[in-house]
């Protein structure tokens, strides 16, 4: 995900470096962050791209950096979807059920993938290849039903072709 | 290209302007390729590759410019390109058909019709833009420069008369004159609630501190909206100009953008311009020579529709959960971070550069007495032209869906459209002719809302489709009032026990109560509208309720408990196309005897309804 220039530096490098490396860049965002009110939520929005999800061991070492209590970083990282506490899968499928998709049969396709992924939505497969979750509205209404797969936009979807997506197994950009 | 530098006046904006057509005037034809949000997932940039590759095969990069734009408007063609200064439109491309197309149009002068625009109303191919009825009934003035420039480029929104409406502003005009001239266009916010921006700017005017905020809500969360996500993506600048004035008008040295997380390549494309900005000195310290002094940051949303409230997205801004708060105060007197505030969604601060440039006269004669301008609408769902349009506010239904969305795919029949997203209402046949303003929509108990115009044909069912609003609203809820926490849940249960063929008539009467308490109680926006879908729905369908719950049947075979399928035996022709398509052989029959459904193996998927051509299959 592309954000503000510092934050390109914190996608997630994951198996290239060490819990030590990923916690002194973390270190380095907080000391960009830590003197403008209200920075919390975009040192969490970092936090989850160098460690991939935001478990409490994590949150309990923000609060401390930011001097505030660790019931209040609960609090914003369980009020938003966007955070997670668990780590997620390989790959994350977002099932669009925004109105436009709803309407042109996104229903079946989320049918499709729990049935063929074998998990419910916000699990993950047990061999941590793939998270399935739903999202409201990505915005691409004109290409009902819409699928993402590590923020790419699949289009036009409907169970044959979610299906051949997944066989095909080539995913990202 | 040209040298960046700063730019203290209006002379300066026009030596740019003067430079950059110069250097656009010396090739033969511009190509702007699509990079709206749908193009990009349908692979234009394979495309623009492919049209670079080819320009150096055939060497014509002397003759041709590629530039990359914004949104044009046509999601489901893409991706597509416009071929400049014939505007010849080029949908549908893929990597393969541009040799082809680069050979003919640009070293042959020859427009390679077989890659045009296709009217599948017209049944014919329709070569220039202004010849498309999808673009000849709308009015550009929020997206005068979506699809028409390169989103990226500074100097080309300048070239635009960007930042022009800026630099009179701030140095001809008092703040009181700039919201004087945005109350007089009559323009009405843009979000959602259509509350006049003039009067908003006024009392942050007014407003007495040492420090006041300027917000621009871009936390677009409507379920089939894409307007603001588009804007952004594709002329960020108009944003950014819009954000200043208004700070100008406020007296704000400090703006926000909240930017939703699920939109990386708006985040990215604002965040790009704002750079450019600041390089060009129109943010900053003493913008344009007037020693006004503003900048914008970007916060990111994290996934919260609450957010799009505006109490609750300051507190998001300020890193808090986001919880709306009760009004008063209103964010003008004590908004972010305790100080007065302005908050306005993206469309809204797209229209003010124009209103200042070209006065509030010329704004006000657009849409009617009382809903001024244009409006832009994300055209989706069961509709042919599927995109983005700009139209005079006012117009009727009709012309949107029909002469402009080109009407409904397969033939079908229009049932209903919703408008407003989740907090708005459904627009039924008997009213197509509504003209599209704040006030008449209100009087059929739908809102103008952000612009998420959803078309459902006689396939949808409407108990669905209000159980698919409350699922997300419940979903939605941020938990901090009880009648939006709880009356969401209850009426979704209520919901979810009529689909399921287990509704009585009580339901109903329990629903509209439950529905004007949650009205009346909740705190915020929307838990205060969560209710209208249902409510409309059952204004409109009530008769769809009561079939679930007396005759336990689903007309439209969507909710699948109550879906009954059979074959007729008198109309069936024993062509056996049903049983082909059945995808769990639940139908059998053969040449001598009529098909009939084992009702015990049939996972009603409709699939036999919709293959029988003679219309033998109930449901």
């Amino acid at each position: 995900m592309n954000m503000n220039p510092e934050e390109r530096e914190t996608v997630c490098k994951c198996g290239q470096e060490t819990e030590e490396q990923k916690y002194e860049r973390l270190d380095q965002v907080i000391e960009i962050y830590k003197s403008k009110p209200g920075s919390l939520i975009q040192i969490l929005h970092m936090a989850q791209g160098i460690f991939g999800h935001i478990p409490s061991e994590l949150q309990e070492y923000i609060a401390g950096k930011l001097n505030m209590p660790v019931a209040k970083v609960h609090g914003v990282v369980s009020f938003y979807t966007h955070f997670s506490m668990v780590p997620k899968g390989e790959h994350t499928i977002q099932v669009c059920m925004g109105t436009a998709c709803f309407v042109r049969g996104g229903k079946e396709i989320l049918e499709t993938l729990t049935d063929e992924l074998g998990i419910g939505v916000g699990e993950t497969t047990p061999d941590g290849k793939f998270t399935l979750e739903v999202t409201r509205c990505i915005g691409a209404c004109g290409l009902a039903p819409a699928v993402t797969i590590d923020n790419v936009v699949y289009q036009m979807m409907d169970s044959n072709k979610i299906k051949q997506v997944l066989k095909n197994g080539e995913f990202g950009a | 290209m040209i040298e960046t530098k700063m730019v203290k006046t209006a002379a300066d904006l026009d030596s740019i302007r003067e430079n950059f057509l110069e250097e656009t005037r010396r090739y033969q034809y511009r190509v702007l390729v699509c990079s709206g949000g749908g193009c990009v997932s349908a692979g234009c940039h394979a495309v623009k590759n492919a049209l670079l590759q080819a320009i150096e095969d055939n060497h014509l990069e002397d003759k041709v410019l590629v530039s990359e734009t914004g949104c044009i408007g046509t999601c489901n063609l893409g991706p597509v390109m416009v071929v400049m200064p014939e505007e010849v439109f080029y949908t549908k491309l893929t990597p393969a058909d541009i040799p082809a197309i680069v050979e003919s149009h640009f070293a042959g002068g020859a427009v390679k019709e077989d890659n045009t625009y296709y009217d599948t109303a017209l049944k014919k191919r329709v070569t220039h833009l202004k010849d498309i009825e999808y673009f000849k009934n709308q009015i550009k003035i929020a997206l005068r420069n979506c699809g028409n420039i390169d989103y990226g480029s500074i100097e080309e929104y300048i070239a635009s008369d960007g930042y022009k409406a800026a630099a009179k502003a701030l140095n001809s005009m008092t703040p009181a004159q700039v919201v004087d001239e945005v109350t007089k266009s009559g323009l009405r916010g843009r979000g959602g609630a259509g509350f006049p921006t003039g009067v908003k700017w006024n009392a942050g005017l007014q407003a007495v501190s040492d420090e006041k905020y300027i917000v621009c809500n871009a936390d677009e969360g409507d379920p089939g909206a894409f307007m603001d996500r588009s804007l952004i993506e594709g002329d960020p600048h108009t944003v950014i100009e819009g954000i200043l004035i208004g700070a100008y008008a406020i007296g704000a040295e400090r703006g926000f953008a909240y930017i939703r997380a699920e939109y990386p390549l708006a985040i990215e494309r604002f965040n790009a311009a704002l750079e450019q900005a600041r390089d060009f000195g129109l943010l900053g310290e003493d913008i344009l020579g007037s020693g006004f002094d503003f900048d914008i940051e970007v916060r990111i949303g994290a996934g919260a529709f609450v957010c799009g409230e505006e109490t609750a997205l300051m507190a998001s801004i300020e890193g808090e959960r986001g919880e709306p708060k009760q009004k008063p105060p209103f964010p003008f007197q004590k908004g972010l971070f305790q100080k007065p505030t302005i908050i306005n969604n993206v469309e809204t601060f797209a229209n003010i550069a124009p209103i200042i440039l070209k006065g509030s006269g010329w704004y006000a004669s657009f849409g009617t007495e009382k809903s001024k301008g244009t409006k832009v609408f994300a055209l989706a769902g069961d509709i042919n032209n599927t995109g983005l349009v700009e139209v005079p506010i006012g117009m009727k239904l009709s012309d949107i869906v029909y002469k402009i969305g080109g009407g409904l795919p397969g033939g079908k029949e229009f049932k209903a459209a919703q408008i407003g997203g989740p907090s708005g209402g459904c627009i039924t046949k008997e009213n197509l002719d509504t003209p599209v303003d704040y006030d008449s929509l209100m009087k059929l108990g739908a809102i103008m809302g952000s612009g998420g115009l959803i078309v459902m044909d006689e396939d949808k069912c409407m108990v669905d489709v209000a159980k698919f609003f409350m699922e997300f609203v419940q979903d939605e809820s941020c938990g901090k009032c009880t009648p939006c926490r709880l009356g969401t849940k209850r009426m979704l249960a209520i919901l979810q026990k009529i689909t399921d063929g287990e509704g009585t008539m009580e339901d109903i009467d329990e629903l509209e109560t439950l529905a004007r308490d949650v009205t009346s109680s909740a705190l915020c926006g929307l838990g205060q509208t969560a209710p209208n879908p249902i409510l409309s729905t059952l204004r409109n369908f009530r008769n769809e309720y009561e079939m679930h719950i007396a005759d336990k049947r689903c007309p439209t075979g969507k909710c699948k408990a109550l879906a009954c399928y059979t074959i007729d035996k008198a109309a069936c022709k024993k062509c056996g196309l049903c049983a082909k398509n059945c995808p769990v052989s639940a139908i059998s029959g053969d040449k001598d005897t009529p098909y009939s459904i084992d009702e015990s193996k049939c996972i009603k998927c409709g699939a036999c309804f919709g293959k029988c051509p003679f219309k033998a299959i109930s449901r």
